[in-house]
């Protein structure tokens, strides 16, 4: 049976429903994401299994015992707020230990977990000082060893490096991921940046207004998006209009004019097509024709934005050197079948 | 912005003058070296400063409004802190009347508290005790309290709570190891304030005292009302003395114009 | 179960303060209304009734409208003063430097933390046939006999004021901090001179904090009592310190409790009524 079961989870606020239903099982030692936009219910989730939210209906259990039954402070949960929620009158080391004297854990042994927890996270220096002397950075550090000291069931993390700047977050996101591998550790992390989940976890649930669209590893679900809102949410991707034509175990797929064979599997019918940037390669001939109006450098890529018959098309092409078209020049868009990713109706 | 010009400086001057005068001269008579009310032209001489301790009443008022205004003061925090922090962290019915409420002391004149206290207390045989005057001066500094607590309280961040709860702390550990700590400055400054208006408080007092049981300003009070002396200037100055002390810790603590006008500078 | 202890929380916390108000504060203030509402006599001592009489009185003797017409004059005119030299000081400290703007706005606004006992003694001791304010008046040659401020109401306003004055300083030194030191410069950029961007541009900013400055400073002057006993002494009365003769002198506590309701009333009606009306007023103005 799973480490961690959400099973029906919901958090009602008079009529907004902010957690819709939501069912998740996470294995012991598993990293999984609560990913989606703010207003989504990711928090609101956390905070539910941490137990400051009371949920409207639903059941928690942990280790196979109702979560829900016990109150926040004996729940055993490590929790790394997005704000660090360090104690500004103590110093590092008082902080950390905080836990383990709640927990009535002697001097000396606290003293000792106390080091190793900063060690860990590579603040060992850093004990007598205080919160406020320190860079955001190193805050967080803290915060994670006082949350990993107390030995959790489960570590919760709530949009933890949200604050640090771009260059400090890659960094972070690495030791994390090393972190929790290293003690092995069960870890939820709520995030609105989808470069993060997927870095990190080893499970992504994509929320949406309350509701869970996916629950998959990263790769599946950027690969195979459940619905056009996790298609667009992870990555970039290109919805374009389509007519399918269905003959027996076979599909033609038209998109402004040109076709391509897939499986069958779509009804008869207007369609939308949705297909990744990086997917696209242009073709000497036949294909989608269309027209590059810009072509942006962007380091490590080059963007390209293509008008055709079924619109704009982004197109991500590696800047290897290799020869790339220029603005204003005719070109033909193609893909494989398998890269694209067909629904009936006109889509949203 | 414009800097002030020569009128508007002769203006803030005089306004200064205005403002120092009453408190300067008092300060000045009190040093006088004449058995008469009149100003130091021969000299500056302790004799009236002495002769405050010779004169008990005046030193066992001093002593008892001090009592006073540590007692009135304690127990003002000490109620102030938890409606401070329901009002601070809780939405909940009734929250808009228990603020407005709190705060009412402020709207009623001090006469009324005077003669509706004093005819509570004689009811109900408090009448000239030094319990009452604790009561009372309790009811009146409470909004000064309460203000300073409150601003404390409402800048505490919930989630170190939460962080505190989480790692294992009851409700009261949390509050004594976390919340405390946090919203102490506030708290002193809370006291500090409360203390100096009960100390100063006299309209209210001066119907509930007794001879007795008194505070300082009543005993000048009354004592001004028959005759104006060096001696009530010298009692006087000293006072003056002290606030201004107090005056210093209190900036230093917590910073004087944030204490009387509130926070809001740009 | 979780639920309903932390619904419960905010009133549990409450309690302490609720449970001192209703004892203290609600209790004895409903007793004085009652109170007034006894009768009173010589012999008789107070006597357990309830009529209007002492209302009755009240309204239709001269005395009292003589003490309640006094008290009401001297809060305007005390607010006037106020006004007019409270709100320009505030905005002449608003424009000096560090660090004597931190210091001078001590020295203004300190008097408020010393005894109003002292400071209107100091007012006692340079008022007087031979007190300072005459003798200075005198050797500058204003006047050529001694005026009389004690036991005067000119005294009496001068020396309210003095106690009142800080009061306003304070609210219009609020405001003045809300204030955006860039719409001042707008202006200037835009060709104004500086008496039309303080006519035009900072006034009706500092507008709402001159109006609850005087709110303050009428309803704190229409209480006063201590000021108004000293200078005033006992032929010049005011509301509140006839209440005090009523109450220990006289001993006739339905008719001071009386007054002191009314007092109460008009208090509560000055400054609930004012504040609505300027939150009405101001609130387009600042969201």
């Amino acid at each position: 049976m799973a480490f961690l079961v959400l099973d029906r989870l919901s958090k009602r606020y008079g009529e907004t429903v902010a957690v819709d239903q939501l069912s998740l099982a996470v294995e012991k030692g598993e990293f999984v994401t609560l990913l989606g936009p703010s207003g989504c219910g990711k928090t609101t989730t956390l905070l539910m299994i941490a137990g400051f939210v009371e949920p409207s209906s639903g059941a928690i259990t942990l280790d196979a015992a109702d979560l829900l039954a016990t109150p926040p402070r004996r729940r055993g949960l490590g929790i790394v707020f997005q704000s660090y929620a360090l104690f500004p009158h103590m110093t590092v080391a008082e902080n950390v230990a905080f836990g383990l004297e709640m927990q009535g854990v002697a001097r000396a042994e606290r003293e000792k977990r106390v080091r190793e927890a900063l060690a860990l996270v590579g603040l060992a220096a850093f004990a007598e000082r205080f919160p406020r002397k320190m860079s955001g950075g190193q805050q967080q550090r803290v915060a994670l060893a006082r949350a990993l000291v107390i030995r959790p069931r489960v570590l919760l993390l709530d949009e933890p490096l949200s604050n640090l700047d771009a260059k400090l977050r890659e960094e972070m996101q690495l030791e994390l991921r090393q972190i929790q591998r290293s003690v092995h550790i069960t870890a939820i992390l709520v995030t609105h940046d989808q470069t993060e989940a997927m870095a990190l976890s080893d499970r992504i649930v994509v929320m949406n207004k309350g509701k869970a669209e996916q629950i998959a590893s990263p790769d599946v679900a950027y690969e195979a998006p459940a619905s056009p809102f996790v298609a667009s949410f992870l990555g970039k991707t290109n919805v374009l209009p389509a007519d399918v034509r269905a003959a027996g175990e076979e599909a033609a797929v038209t998109v402004g004019g040109a076709v391509w064979r897939t499986a069958a599997g779509v009804p008869s019918g207007a369609a939308s097509v949705s297909v990744r940037p990086e997917r696209i390669s242009f073709a000497a001939e036949g294909g989608l024709g269309g027209i590059v109006r810009r072509a942006s450098f962007h380091g490590a890529q080059w963007l390209l934005l293509v008008e055709t018959a079924a619109g704009v098309v982004t197109v991500i092409r590696q800047n290897s050197g290799g020869p790339l078209p220029k603005e204003g020049e005719q070109v033909a868009l193609s893909w494989r079948a398998e890269d694209m990713r067909v629904t009936a109706g006109s889509g949203e | 912005m414009s800097r002030n010009g020569p009128l508007a400086l002769l203006f803030h001057a005089l306004f200064i003058a205005f403002s120092v005068a009453p408190i300067a001269i008092v300060c000045a008579v009190a040093f006088t070296p004449e058995g008469y009310l009149s100003l130091p032209t021969r000299g500056l001489s302790l004799r009236w400063f002495r002769a405050i301790a010779d004169n008990p009443d005046f030193v066992d008022a001093f002593w008892t409004s001090l009592w006073l205004g540590a007692l009135s003061a304690t127990l003002a925090i000490a109620v102030s802190v938890p409606s401070a922090l329901a009002l601070a962290r809780y939405r909940f019915v009734g929250r808009e009347a228990l603020a407005a409420i709190l705060q009412s002391p402020l709207m009623i004149p001090q006469v009324v508290f005077g003669i509706a206290f004093l005819r509570f207390f004689t009811e109900t045989g408090l009448g000239g005790t030094f319990a009452g005057l604790v009561l009372g001066h309790v009811v009146i500094v409470m909004p000064f309290a309460l203000r300073l607590v409150l601003t404390a309280a409402t800048g505490l961040e919930r989630e170190i709570e939460h962080a505190a709860i989480s790692l294992g702390a009851s409700a009261w550990r949390t509050f004594r190891r976390v919340t405390l700590p946090m919203i102490l400055p506030g708290l002193a400054s809370g006291w500090v304030l409360a203390f100096i208006t009960s100390f100063d408080e006299v309209t209210m007092t001066v119907f509930i005292a007794s001879p007795r049981t008194t505070t300082l300003p009543v005993r000048l009070f009354l004592y001004i009302q028959d005759n104006i002396d060096p001696l009530v200037a010298a009692v006087s100055a000293a006072l003056i003395g002290l606030t201004v002390a107090a005056m210093v810790v209190l900036d230093r603590l917590y910073g004087l114009e944030r204490l009387l006008v509130g926070e809001g500078r740009r | 179960m979780k639920a309903t202890r932390s619904e419960l929380a905010p009133y549990l916390l409450s309690a302490p303060a609720v449970l001192l108000f209703a004892v203290m504060l609600a209790t004895p203030l409903a007793a004085t209304a009652l109170l007034s509402l006894h009768s009173f006599g010589m012999y008789k001592g107070i006597q357990d009734v309830y009529r209007l009489d002492n209302y009755r009185d009240i309204f239709s003797d001269s005395y009292f409208y003589e003490i309640f017409g006094r008290t009401f004059r001297l809060a305007l005119i005390v607010t006037g003063l106020a006004i007019v030299i409270g709100a320009p000081e505030a905005h002449i400290l608003n424009r000096m430097r560090k660090p004597w703007r931190g210091i001078f706005l001590l020295v203004v606004l300190g008097p408020l933390l010393i005894s109003v006992v002292s400071r209107t003694l100091g007012w006692a001791l340079l008022f007087g046939s031979t007190g300072l304010v005459n003798q200075g008046l005198q050797s500058l040659g204003l006047i050529a006999a001694p005026l009389q401020f004690m036991y005067s109401e000119t005294g009496m306003v001068i020396a309210l004021t003095h106690v009142l004055a800080p009061f306003m300083v304070i609210s219009v030194w609020a405001s003045l901090q809300r204030l955006d030191p860039q719409i001042e410069n707008a202006a200037v950029s835009l060709g104004a001179p500086g008496a039309t961007v303080l006519r035009r541009i900072v006034l009706p900013q500092v507008m709402p904090g001159v109006l609850s400055g005087s709110i303050i400073v009428f309803a704190l002057a229409a209480s006063a009592f201590a000021t108004p006993a000293i200078i005033g002494g006992r032929r010049l009365k005011v509301v509140s310190t006839l209440v005090y003769d009523e109450f220990l002198n006289t001993l006739n506590w339905p008719l001071g409790a009386a007054l002191a309701v009314l007092l109460v009333l008009a208090n509560v009606a000055i400054i609930v009524g004012c504040n609505r009306l300027v939150e009405r007023r101001y609130a387009e103005v600042f969201q």
